[in-house]
């Protein structure tokens, strides 16, 4: 496999913490504007290969390849998330003491210098693009609240909402629906859909409800490594797949 | 109109801002003129001393308010600011030596009296240009931006935050301290620089020059609260708050966190220095005690007990603390307890006011607003009552 | 044989009732008091011929200016100091019976001069040179090496051939050599340069230059090439043996303050580094340990050699508990706001210092015992002190300890646990709010026990804390948080190299560049030296 034509390609990306082969010879491949479901068992290694994609964590081998040129290995978080590549994490983490609006106008796509920000001026089109992303994400009511002050469900929309207007190509997003209720879990699955029409989206999730509505192609991994890989109908009957995951 | 919304933004939209900045007008004003036109003797009359005591304290609110930017609004305590400070204060006090001239006690046309008596031929390289005021100027704020600078340079980029930075600050502090007081620096050792005669040509120790510095201290105090103010209101002051609240996040987002914390620790070392710069002249003196990691830590508690992270409130914290710590060094009766009230003042506050008196405030206005409104409510229901009866 | 003949002579102290030789020194004595300083020297001659073990006493006393003719009895007494009341204090010098505390005024001294001086010297040498003690014998060829003296000369010749002891006779030797080496005899000049290239003395070292300085033209100053050839080669050897013995000083001294670091900083390794508390009152708990040394000697103030060991286990108990007392009272509210944590563990430090300030703004003195004071000589280069030799073991035992403490008790089992998943810990019915304080407490104890070890190298006061918080921070930094091996090797590491920096630069400087080097380094290793790694450190 080459890494030719891809928005992501991981290939034999192994990490090791003192010992323990968190990723082991994993490889993958995310073709532009494709959405993905990530799932594994604990410990299978997803937070790891975040981290290293988002620059957060170097592998100690392997090839981490953006849109076929990009060597991601060679660069750390900000310059990634400016390359293109946006990440939520697991636990919702918005900017507690800022408000709503102030969390999006943060993370709106434009310059990230020092000097840009302290002379920054926002402009009309922004300002629409912020209430744009507000509706979307369906906090019209709760705009000028400060952060700390959302519900669980609601940060993690927020989060979302931080992702979208940041306007990476290629979206990771950990376990969205940790915490929410079915209705909110079913709204999550609407909006990444949407998303997923013009970004690429990874998506980690525990939640099986949650991947079965996402209907899209899967990925499971093992040990650190891709154990299969296909619709989540052929996963759930490959005999491996149900013995490390489903069926214990 | 565009003047007017920056002054909106900067001052008129905050209540504590707006109050800070009248009041240290109305200081900056009235004392230097109570203590000129009034006659000595005179109930309005404000002493000498009370100018230089008031002046001070206007540097330590300088000085707490450079803490405030990076620690209330960025999340790094700094344990070096003192450092700065005393820095900003070397450099000034470097400027003063070489205006003695050749009126100190060995009459050397160019040496100060120190390296005389260290049998020193010759200025060293790093005291060139210190004759010249706006050189001096210019190192005041130069020195301690740079070492900022490097400093943070260094330790952002590797990633060293919380109480990492923190100890490793008290650690610079610390080598900085021996080295100044060692002889063969070349600043005076332990006695530090003193004996100064004039700035500028003007005198001293005479009313009008003190008068002077006084009001160059509210102005600057003044501005750098203006500056700071725009610094927090900018979007660049809510990527420090992005940073304070969520630092892996903020870069995940795309910004470079190290580059804003350097340029907030840099900008703060340098009002650190300006504070110190304008402390020697109104205290006459400038030594390695000011070094002291005690020091820098006590900043810390001056902004802990306004209230971080409002501008105002380190402003206010450094008055108060400092006003109480005259009171009771000053009176023999309550000197020892001094000590014990700081270390209460540190055990207590993170415990029980950790957002400081400012939010005292707020408590007990929101309270009152709601006892009024409470009170409106009864009034309200009381009349319908009467009517009724 | 003439040790046996002292011993024949003090085998007769015993038999003999002692006022015989009493009488003996008491006449001698008197002729101490005339005016004339031959007589004097007379008199000491007279002195230095009885055998009487308290001859050396009144020797020692006239050489110092200590021995004084009472105005009022006309007994001649030995000065033992000032009492606290500013009385000097006396013993009889005939019967070395304790008397009252007098006023100085009341006593007039016997003066000497350089002459009465000499002859004291000659006395006391000749005395100290034939003790049947070993070491009495060492110290006196090393005051003879000291200050060589022509005048000696016989006698060290003929202790020499009295002497069995190869250290002792090595002694001599040199001792012979630094009064030959002046002498006009060429052969008796190369021998003793041969010697003299066989020691360290930094005496000799100057002897050997002066023999080989040149004039202003160039020329030697010494026209003898011989001499100037074996000068040489016995220069060249001495320098050799004394840098490494020099090498081997800094490492000692540099492992001695190493362990003085690390015994400092250990506590903290548990309460920073296993707990991640920063205690910026660390020093104070020091400083607790120290103190409770000090009352302890007072309540025991003639048992200052047992009372140490005693102060170990007080020390421990005492800091620990106030330890235990911060964590309930004040860390528990903090926990997850480091920077607070900080402050508020500052502000009890604060408290402590002015609490031992209110109880006595100076510093308070603690004894040392016997065992403890001293030193091992081996050369002028060379001379290890016992109290850092204790301390270098002392901090190894403390490691060890505690090593086993964490690894093997139940304590240690429940303090690892709560560390790494607390959540899990108290599901499984550890109590982790005691742990906390526990642990806490322990490493409190540890810094308490630091104090006992420190009080004896230097001053306990309000201040004693405060000079080694910052140390203390700094060497678990550098060696890693969370890692005693780390801490082990930071306190080594660091102390090492600050000693031989030291005598480049000198001790301040030599401090400033540790200091500047940590702060660096942790810039390059976050983490220090031995970094735990993992996927969950950074979080």
């Amino acid at each position: 496999m080459s890494a030719e034509g891809s928005i992501l390609y991981l290939s034999g990306v192994t990490k090791t913490f003192d010992g323990f082969k968190a990723i082991n010879n994993l490889s993958l491949y995310i073709e532009p504007g494709e959405l993905r479901a990530i799932i594994g068992p604990n410990g299978a290694g997803k937070s790891t290969m975040m981290d290293i994609i988002t620059g957060k964590t170097r592998p100690d081998e392997g090839d981490v390849l953006f849109k076929n040129s990009i060597d991601l290995t060679k660069h750390d978080e900000a310059d990634i998330a400016n390359i293109g590549i946006g990440r939520k994490f697991q636990k919702p983490t918005v900017i507690e003491s800022l408000s709503v609006w102030e969390n999006l106008e943060l993370a709106l796509a434009g310059k990230r210098s020092v000097l840009d920000t302290l002379f920054y001026k926002l402009s009309k089109s922004q300002a629409d693009r912020v209430d744009e992303v507000i509706d979307l994400i369906g906090l019209q009511q709760r705009r000028n609240e400060t952060a700390k002050n959302l519900s669980h469900g609601q940060k993690q929309w927020l989060e979302i909402g931080m992702l979208i207007i940041q306007d990476p190509e290629l979206l990771l997003v950990d376990e969205p629906a940790a915490g929410m209720t079915d209705f909110e879990t079913m709204q999550t699955a609407k909006l990444l859909k949407n998303i997923s029409e013009d970004h690429s989206v990874v998506v980690v999730e525990h939640d099986m409800d949650f991947v079965k509505a996402l209907d899209t192609r899967v990925t499971v991994l093992h040990e650190g490594s891709v154990l299969a890989e296909g619709s989540l109908e052929t996963v759930s009957n490959d005999e491996r797949v149900i013995e490390v995951y489903l069926g214990r | 109109m565009l003047k007017d919304s920056l002054l909106q933004r900067l001052v008129l939209s905050d209540q504590g801002s707006k109050f800070t900045i009248a009041a240290l007008i109305v200081i900056g004003v009235i004392v230097p003129f109570l203590n000129l036109a009034m006659p000595e003797g005179s109930f309005l009359h404000v002493s000498d001393y009370s100018v230089a005591l008031i002046g001070k304290y206007l540097c330590f609110a300088l000085l707490a308010l450079a803490l405030d930017l990076v620690w209330g609004y960025c999340g790094i305590l700094s344990l070096g600011h003192g450092a700065f400070f005393a820095l900003g204060g070397y450099a000034m006090g470097m400027y003063l030596m070489r205006q003695i001239g050749d009126r100190g006690v060995y009459g050397h046309p160019e040496l100060p009296d120190f390296m005389v008596f260290l049998n020193w031929d010759a200025l060293p390289w790093y005291w060139y240009g210190f004759d010249n005021f706006f050189f001096a100027m210019l190192m005041v704020m130069f020195v301690p931006g740079l070492l900022a600078f490097i400093f943070g340079w260094l330790a952002f980029r590797s990633r060293v935050t919380g109480v990492y930075f923190s100890i490793i600050t008290q650690a610079l502090t610390a080598a900085l301290s021996l080295a100044f007081f060692l002889n063969d620096f070349g600043f005076g050792g332990n006695n530090g620089l003193t004996d100064f005669k004039d700035i500028l040509g003007a005198s001293l120790q005479s009313n009008g020059t003190r008068a002077v510095i006084f009001i160059c201290s509210v102005i600057a105090l003044i501005g750098s609260y203006i500056l700071c103010r725009y610094i927090v209101t900018s979007k660049l002051g809510r990527v420090l708050i992005s940073v304070r609240d969520a630092e892996s996040r903020t870069r995940f987002i795309g910004y470079r966190v190290e580059h804003y914390k350097v340029f907030v620790f840099t900008i703060s070392a340098v009002l650190a220095g300006i504070a110190g710069a304008l402390y020697v002249p109104q205290v006459g003196i400038i030594n390695p005690g000011e070094f002291s990691p005690l020091n820098s830590i006590e900043v810390v508690i001056w902004v802990a007990l306004g209230g971080r992270g409002t501008l105002y409130g380190a402003v206010v914290g450094a008055l108060v603390v400092n006003f109480a710590k005259t009171y009771f060094t000053g009176s023999k009766l309550f000197v020892e307890y001094w000590l014990f009230l700081l270390g209460a003042m540190f055990i207590l506050i993170p415990i029980f006011l950790p957002k400081g008196m400012v939010d005292i405030v707020d408590q007990w206005k929101k309270k009152h607003a709601q006892s009024k409104a409470t009170e409106v409510n009864s009034k309200i229901s009381g009349d319908a009552q009467e009517h009724t009866s | 044989m003439k040790r046996l003949v002292i011993l024949l002579g003090m085998l007769g102290v015993v038999f003999l009732p002692p006022f015989v030789l009493a009488d003996d020194l008491a006449g001698a004595i008197k002729q101490l008091d005339t005016k004339s300083y031959s007589k004097k020297v007379k008199a000491v001659n007279a002195i230095g011929e009885i055998d009487d073990p308290r001859v050396l006493d009144v020797l020692l006393a006239l050489r110092e200016g200590q021995l004084y003719i009472h105005k009022g009895n006309k007994n001649f007494v030995i000065g033992r100091g000032e009492s606290s009341e500013g009385l000097v204090r006396i013993v009889d010098a005939v019967t070395g019976e304790k008397l009252d505390d007098i006023a100085s005024g009341a006593l007039s001294k016997i003066k000497i001069n350089n002459r009465v001086r000499g002859a004291a010297r000659t006395a006391i040498s000749k005395i100290q040179l034939s003790a049947k003690d070993k070491s009495t014998r060492l110290n006196a060829v090393r005051n003879l090496i000291k200050s060589p003296d022509d005048k000696l000369r016989d006698l060290i010749v003929a202790a020499l051939d009295n002497e069995e002891n190869s250290e002792v006779i090595k002694g001599l030797n040199v001792a012979l050599a630094f009064i030959d080496i002046n002498s006009n005899d060429k052969k008796l000049r190369i021998s003793a340069i041969e010697v003299l290239g066989e020691t360290v003395e930094p005496r000799a070292v100057t002897i050997l230059q002066d023999i080989l300085s040149k004039d202003e033209e160039g020329n030697s100053e010494e026209e003898d090439s011989e001499i100037i050839r074996s000068a040489e080669k016995s220069l060249e050897k001495i320098e050799s043996r004394t840098s490494l013995y020099e090498f081997i000083k800094n490492l000692f001294f540099g492992l001695s303050l190493g362990s003085i670091l690390l015994l400092a900083a250990i506590g903290l390794a548990i309460t920073f580094g296993v707990m991640g508390v920063i205690n910026m009152a660390h020093g104070e708990m020091i400083m607790i340990g120290a103190y409770t040394t000090f009352f302890v000697q007072q309540l025991f103030p003639n048992w200052v050699g047992g009372s140490i060991l005693l102060s170990i286990p007080l020390a421990f108990l005492a800091s620990g508990l106030v330890g235990v007392v911060i964590e309930r009272t004040i860390i528990r509210h903090l926990y997850g706001r480091p920077l607070e944590t900080l402050l508020a563990t500052f502000g009890v430090s604060l408290i402590l210092q002015q609490l031992a300030r209110t109880y006595n703004s100076n510093n308070v003195p603690v004894k040392a015992p016997d065992w403890l004071s001293g030193s091992w000589h081996i050369n002028s280069v060379l001379e290890f002190n016992y109290v850092h030799m204790y301390i270098i073991v002392f901090s190894l035992i403390v490691l060890a300890v505690l090593t086993l403490v964490l690894k093997k008790t139940y304590l240690g089992l429940q303090m690892r646990a709560v560390t790494q998943n607390r959540a899990m810990a108290n599901s499984m019915g550890i109590r982790s709010s005691w742990v906390d304080a526990l642990t806490f407490g322990l490493g409190s104890g540890i810094a308490g026990i630091a104090g006992v070890a420190l009080s004896q190298i230097g001053n306990v006061g309000p201040n004693l804390g405060q000079g080694y918080i910052i140390d203390s921070f700094m060497v678990v930094v550098f060696g890693g948080v969370g890692n005693l091996l780390g801490t082990f090797f930071g306190g080594v590491s660091l102390g090492i190299v600050n000693k031989f920096l030291e005598p480049q630069v000198g001790a301040v400087v030599a401090k400033i560049i540790v200091l500047v080097f940590i702060i660096l380094f942790i810039q390059w290793r976050p983490r220090g030296l031995f970094a735990l790694k993992g996927r969950f450190v950074e979080d």
